[in-house]
């Protein structure tokens, strides 16, 4: 029961994926691009932890901490260029 | 331990560090260079002394380390007479021309710089005549061509000292780099570049259908570095150098290496009839032109540069006899001409030294001045012209009777004992012009300083060198004959023919050429003015003009080359690069015929992946599509870069997952760093036929290296991982293979990059300080430049995101981690906290500076390498143990975490210096400077 189900979310995880990356093609605004990306990284975290449950390995889950704690530096930095065109001030 | 097991590199290599040793003295006391020079001499010939009695006893000495045997590279030294007597010659004379230098050289003249140069010289000659490894002994060749430019620029304000230095370089240069191609061909005949191999197997080489190219590469060393025609002309215009250099660059040193090698290559190379007309041809062609050409210089040191080209060419042309007597007059004549000619030399620079000019139209009547020095110079050229009871007089002796028993061979060969009577002659005239124009003949003429006797240690050398010209001159048996035994023993490989050292063979043919030569060539030199008036009224070929013209065109050459294909585009240069690539590697496509695919079953394709790959093949294509919008292509790069750590992780190798990640974020801050001075969009700057071609060999590299991966992927394939997994925990305590390699297997590789990576680091904080641009575009500026809401989440990351370093580093030796990926960690945490903060906020509380990481991060890692050699192992071999911690549990502590430890601190430094000074670039430059 467990394998089917964690297909199934893989398997919309992956379809979320397409769907985050699709917002990142069409944009329009550079904002929306920016935030499609960070919700690649999102997806990715969970593509990550269901492929590492599913095939019982932690090592999927280093990777899945590495996004959550550095992924959203790339988000910050993006937002603060749009801001202020200096990110290190 | 016995010394004669290693005494020979030593001899080799001290005058090397006496060269610092003397740079460095001479800052203290600018004559403390010279006795350190005199006094590290002295010491090699010291070293050298107890080799002698085995080696006069026949023996060879052979000392040999093994360095890179692969490519037959060895460590090796060989002494046997022949190299014995050029050691005593290069050690002995070299000794005398510092003694000589020291009161030579003017107080204005920087001494450290000039024995530095010539102990380097002194140490890169001992090294050509004492290696066993032919491949060592180019390198020091190689070392004589670059120290001797060197100290041919010594007046390195004169222009004439700087041309000359680098004809002399261009010149001995080329001839090295035939040299190595010689080697080589030698070596691939012989299948060994030790000399004792090549040396034993004579016959294979001269019978091989390498032969003639092996011969005429090294003969081409040979001649331009001993100053042959049509090589010769580089050494008159050495000529600049003050004169003790040359002194010994052109009497027992420089040129005699040359000739040291067809010593040296005699069994090897000689008999055969290219040997005979290229070593002949040449020698006798130099001999007579030098001998010729001396005559009419009016320069001193012209004289004697002309004369040494003569007698080079004599002793290669008894080379080129090939007979074992001839090689004996031709080791006999290289002794003696070392003597002699440094003795002039020195003379020559005494001379110039007391009057002032080398001009012999004015130098006349110095007898009287100075009786000592004349007396002396009186001998020299009398051994030179070859006048009995001086050692000059032997040898010549010994080479007409070389070549009138060569002409009988041949009935054209007449015409050889013919030649070398005329050069006979010039010699003599030239030799009496030497001394009759300068200690005789009138008064000087308007010399710039009244002439005087010289100090009485310049003098000297002169004295010893002159006394050996007598003593072997007036009693061969009792000098020269034991040496000149073993060297030509050495030289031939092969016991040497009877030969009499006696000066009266009774009337012969040899003495009545002398006797003719003696003759002739005194009438010639009275009879001089109007043959000088008669060569100067012509135009002569002037090689220095047509060396320049060459040199010239050559540059042009190379320049309008190299403007075809690199014309400063990045572009055009990768262009260039995929098309040579491509067509490398269609080449390989095409001539072998083995399958294009293995037969490797393919992995199932399943949904997830199929998605993944369709994303990172769109994104690829957009970031291509959207190039000319640099943010949004940036944004899309971020894509493909995530994309391709999610295949890192699904191909299990988590360490390049990890890396990928962290990399990828530093690489957005960075871009986004420099993009603020750029443009926001790219100019169109390609047309339509350009594009065309970039996409061609785009898409043409991108199928070829598809099919190359393609082709490794589908079949069976070990590789050297194989040896790393069987070994990670045997030999380097650690379940991570990436991380053992990283630390241990490879660490000197891993010390290599850090150290890359730390200069890097410091170089972009060095070149970019003080600097101040301005943003290219203008923003639409918040004012809020640190949110509150970023500033508070970042400090709450920044111990969680240390943690996961810190967790990430120490058990990075098992599992996925290690110092590389926990120092980006850590510099992402840090670089948040200057983000949402600010740099001056973080540096009043960071204070840390970056350059002291940097320099821990390479004394940590280097320090735990030498540790392992303290205690006897290989530089960086990791030790290891396991231990029990009472809360952790059992922990294996390796050595090599202190190494990673290093990587770490390095990584963390330089990425935050580097990133930390790109964002300062915008600020005025009154902010606080530094990290």
């Amino acid at each position: 029961m467990l394998e089917i189900s964690l297909q199934i979310a893989l398997l919309l995880v992956s379809i979320a994926l397409i769907m985050s990356f699709y917002r990142l093609y069409v944009g329009p605004s550079a904002p929306d691009r920016i935030l499609a990306l960070d919700t690649l990284y999102v997806n990715t975290i969970g593509l990550l932890v269901i492929a590492g449950i599913l095939l019982d390995s932690a090592l999927f889950f280093e990777a899945a901490l590495l996004i959550a704690v550095m992924g959203f530096v790339g988000t910050v930095a993006l937002s603060k260029y749009l801001l202020r065109g200096d990110i290190m001030e | 331990m016995n010394l004669l097991a290693f005494n020979l590199p030593i001899v080799v290599l001290l005058p090397f560090i006496a060269a610092a040793a003397a740079a460095y003295s001479a800052k203290f006391n600018r004559l403390a260079a010279a006795w350190v020079s005199g006094i590290a001499t002295i010491i090699s010939l010291a070293l050298l002394i107890p080799a002698a009695a085995a080696i006069f006893g026949g023996e060879t000495i052979i000392q040999n380390w093994n360095w890179l045997h692969q490519a037959g590279l060895q460590f090796a030294f060989r002494l046997d007479g022949l190299a014995m007597l050029f050691s005593f010659l290069i050690l002995i004379i070299g000794l005398l021309v510092i003694i000589y230098a020291r009161w030579y050289l003017a107080a204005k003249d920087s001494m450290g710089r000039f024995f530095a140069y010539l102990m380097m010289f002194m140490g890169s000659m001992l090294g050509i005549v004492m290696s066993e490894n032919l491949i060592q002994l180019v390198v020091f060749w190689e070392l004589t061509s670059i120290t001797s430019f060197l100290l041919i620029s010594y007046w390195q304000h004169r222009k004439d000292a700087r041309e000359g230095a680098r004809m002399a370089l261009a010149i001995t240069g080329a001839g090295g780099l035939a040299l190595l191609g010689g080697v080589i061909l030698l070596g691939h005949i012989v299948g060994s570049y030790q000399l004792s191999d090549v040396l034993a197997s004579g016959d294979l080489i001269r019978n091989h259908e390498l032969y003639l190219p092996t011969l005429i590469l090294i003969l081409l060393a040979v001649f331009t570095k001993s100053a042959q025609f049509p090589f010769h002309f580089w050494l008159p215009h050495a000529m600049a150098a003050p004169t003790p250099v040359s002194a010994y660059l052109h009497s027992a040193t420089m040129v005699k290496a040359g000739i040291f090698l067809l010593a040296r290559f005699f069994p090897a190379l000689s008999g055969t009839d290219a040997w005979m007309w290229l070593v002949g041809g040449a020698g006798m062609a130099t001999l007579l032109i030098g001998a010729y050409t001396a005559l009419f210089k009016h320069d001193l040191k012209g004289l004697l540069a002309y004369s040494t080209i003569s007698h080079l060419g004599l002793i290669t042309l008894l080379f080129g006899f090939s007979s074992q007597f001839a090689t004996v007059a031709a080791i006999f004549h290289i002794i003696n001409h070392a003597t002699f000619k440094a003795s002039l030399f020195m003379v020559a620079g005494i001379i110039d030294h007391e009057t002032g000019s080398r001009d012999m139209r004015k130098l006349n009547g110095l007898l009287k001045y100075m009786p000592h020095t004349a007396a002396l110079a009186i001998i020299a050229s009398l051994a030179m012209a070859g006048v009995p009871l001086l050692n000059g007089f032997l040898s010549k002796e010994m080479f007409f009777a070389e070549a009138v028993s060569f002409s009988q061979g041949n009935s054209f060969a007449w015409i050889i004992p013919v030649l070398v009577t005329i050069a006979g002659v010039f010699s003599v005239a030239y030799s009496l012009r030497f001394v009759h124009d300068v200690f005789f003949n009138g008064e000087p003429i308007d010399l710039p300083r009244t002439p005087h006797e010289p100090p009485r240690f310049m003098k000297i050398p002169v004295d010893l060198l002159v006394i050996v010209c007598l003593a072997v001159g007036i009693l061969p048996m009792y000098t020269v004959a034991p040496i000149l035994d073993i060297a030509v023993t050495a030289s031939l490989q092969s016991t040497p023919p009877e030969y009499s050292l006696a000066l009266w063979h009774g009337v012969n043919l040899p003495l009545i050429m002398s006797a003719i030569a003696l003759g002739v060539g005194a009438l010639v030199y009275f009879r001089r003015k109007p043959l000088i008036a008669n060569y100067e009224r012509h135009e002569h070929i002037n090689a220095k003009q047509y060396f320049q013209k060459i040199l010239a065109a050559v540059i042009r050459f190379s320049e309008w080359l190299s403007a075809r294909f690199d014309k400063g585009s990045l572009q055009n240069a990768a262009a260039w690069t995929l098309f040579a690539t491509l067509v490398i590697s269609a080449y390989g496509f095409i001539s072998f015929n083995s399958p294009l695919l293995g037969d490797r079953t393919l992995l199932p394709m399943e949904p997830v992946s199929m998605i993944a790959a369709a994303v990172i093949i769109v994104a690829s294509i957009l970031t291509l599509a959207w190039h000319r919008q640099r943010l949004q292509s940036l944004i899309v790069i971020g894509v493909v870069g995530l994309i391709t750590s999610l295949v890192f992780v699904k191909f299990s190798a988590p360490d390049l997952a990890l890396t990928q990640l962290s990399v990828e974020v530093v690489t957005i801050v960075l871009l986004l760093l420099a993009l603020y001075f750029l443009p926001q969009t790219t100019p169109k700057e390609t047309g339509m036929s350009r594009l065309g071609r970039d996409a061609l060999l785009a898409i043409a590299s991108g199928i070829g290296v598809f099919l190359f991966t393609m082709m490794v992927l589908s079949r069976d394939f070990s590789s050297i991982s194989e040896y790393f997994l069987a070994n990670s925990v045997p030999g380097g305590g650690g379940t991570n293979v990436v991380n053992v390699i990283l630390v241990d297997f490879r660490g000197f590789d891993t010390l290599g990059e850090i150290i890359v990576l730390a200069l890097a680091g410091l170089g972009i904080y060095a070149m970019l300080q003080g600097l101040h641009i301005n943003p290219h575009s203008r923003f639409r500026i918040n004012a809020d430049a640190h949110p509150v809401i970023l500033q508070t989440f970042s400090r709450l990351m920044l111990p969680l995101m240390l943690l996961v370093a810190v967790f990430i580093f120490l058990r990075g030796h098992n599992l996925p981690g290690g110092g590389f990926i926990a120092g980006l960690i850590a510099s992402v945490a840090l670089i948040v906290v200057y983000l949402s903060n600010g740099i001056e906020w973080t540096q009043s509380r960071l204070r840390v500076d970056m350059h002291m990481v940097i320099g821990f991060g390479l004394l940590i890692a280097t320090t735990t390498g030498l540790a392992a050699m303290l205690v006897g192992y290989p530089f960086l071999t990791s030790a290891f143990s396991h231990i029990h911690w009472p809360v952790v549990g059992d922990f294996e502590l390796a050595s090599a975490i202190a190494f990673d430890l290093g990587v770490f601190l390095v990584v963390v430094g330089s990425s935050v210096i580097s990133l930390v000074q790109l964002g300062q670039l915008s600020h005025k430059p009154e902010n606080p400077e530094g990290v």
